[in-house]
């Protein structure tokens, strides 16, 4: 146990510290090399640095390297491939644009290396009544995993720190659930992405001074999916998730078709007080944004903090779930 | 600010995934063709499989009329 408590602690600090360290030399890297973007939401559009994902990987990279050295198991190496092949398909993406279909399909070559090592088990827990063993099926579900907690993710990066702060908390709920299953490996491994993310946070909050872009989203959504794959938390890491998964469900129901989000019309739109409200457009898609500026404008960081209470209610389910995982009926 | 019916939407999304999961478990897991019908192990598991997945096809039909019931009013503006 003690062993446990000192990787955590180690592990975190190395997260943390590698992300909140290296993203400010990122920034003056990145614009330096005038590879930066327009936040279209800011009073004179002031030009952001992007993509940070660079220093999200190594952060996550570094730390679940420190978990490594403590347990060296197949788990960790098997998140470790995932995230860095994730950040491979981001970068591509955020250096060319590509096509609404290049995401999913290239991350589902990121989930080989979990089934390639056998970091995983076939069996489907679901709370209060037990679980299914479904070992053709579960490589379908591998496959599949990876690409919707990416697009997922990358799909919530609308607005300044959405993305980072959001899956910092659903990476502590995930790591809460996974203490409580006893699963003290891979929860430390949750808490890496959790400490990396909330470090990351720091200059993604609004005002931004840095966009994760596509590599970040996808090292974000893409580790977390492995994470829950590894754990055998897959609905425990859905339910922590569910704010951006009805962001999907919404998006994907009124769209009905999978696009790159560069090609679709903007579900809010700019007043003059720099606050967001909901278009008026019948044919731009319904994100969660959108409806919660429905009622009433709001500013940019007044929607972030109703998406991240929103997080922490979602979380709070997942905990509670984790605590269900031990009951039968 | 319509935040009540999101959280009203994740509660109704987390109830269906643990009735999905109840259902999948207790009445899908359990099925077995084998030895009554005598059929393949392997056409029993797709049989199966084919159940689950019209399971999803039901779990998201009765998620985008959920939506409709608690956004009625958001989706309409």
């Amino acid at each position: 146990m003690e062993n446990q408590i000192v990787a955590a602690v180690l592990v975190s600090i190395v997260a943390f510290f590698t992300v909140f360290t290296i993203t400010p030399f990122l920034i003056k890297f990145l614009e330096k090399r005038n590879l930066v973007v327009k936040d279209y939401n800011r009073k004179g559009g002031a030009m952001i640095a992007r993509p940070g994902g660079i220093s999200i990987i190594i952060g996550v990279i570094a730390s679940e390297l420190v978990l490594y050295a403590f347990f060296p198991s197949i788990h960790i190496l098997a998140i470790v491939i995932t995230s860095s092949l994730a950040f491979c398909v981001g970068i591509v993406d955020d250096r060319r644009v590509m096509g609404g279909w290049f995401k999913p399909v290239a991350l589902v070559f990121c989930a080989i290396p979990i089934l390639l090592l056998g970091a995983y088990d076939p069996g489907l827990a679901f709370p209060l009544f037990g679980s299914v063993n479904i070992p053709v099926l579960y490589i379908g579900l591998v496959i599949f995993m990876i690409p919707i907690t990416g697009n997922t993710i990358n799909s919530i990066d609308v607005l300044n720190g959405i993305a980072s702060g959001f899956t910092s908390i659903a990476s502590f709920a995930l790591s809460a659930a996974l203490f409580v299953m006893q699963n003290y490996e891979i929860a430390i491994a949750s808490l890496a992405l959790g400490f990396a993310s909330l470090a990351f946070y720091k200059y993604h909050k609004f005002p931004s001074r840095i966009f994760p872009g596509d590599s970040g989203a996808l090292v974000f959504g893409a580790t977390y999916g492995a994470i829950a794959i590894v754990g055998s938390v897959e609905v425990i890491a859905a339910v922590a998730l569910l704010p951006a998964i009805i962001n999907s469900f919404l998006f994907l129901s009124s769209v009905k078709k999978i696009v790159e989000h560069r090609q679709i019309k903007n579900p809010t739109f700019l007043l003059d007080d720099y606050k967001l409200g909901a278009t008026p457009d019948k044919d731009a898609p319904i994100t969660i944004v959108r409806l919660i500026v429905a009622g009433k404008p709001l500013t940019e960081k007044e929607i972030g903090f109703v998406i991240f209470r929103l997080a922490i209610f979602s979380g709070a389910f997942a905990v509670i779930t984790a605590f269900l995982m031990g009951v039968r009926i | 600010m319509i935040a009540g019916p999101v959280y009203a939407f994740v509660f109704a999304m987390w109830l269906l995934i643990l009735v999905g999961g109840g259902l999948i478990v207790t009445i899908v897991g359990p099925l077995s063709f084998v030895g009554s019908y005598g059929l393949d192990p392997t056409l029993n598991s797709g049989i199966k499989v084919g159940i689950a997945l019209l399971l999803v096809v039901a779990w998201i039909f009765i998620l985008s009329k959920v939506k409709n019931w608690v956004f009625q009013k958001q989706l309409k503006s």
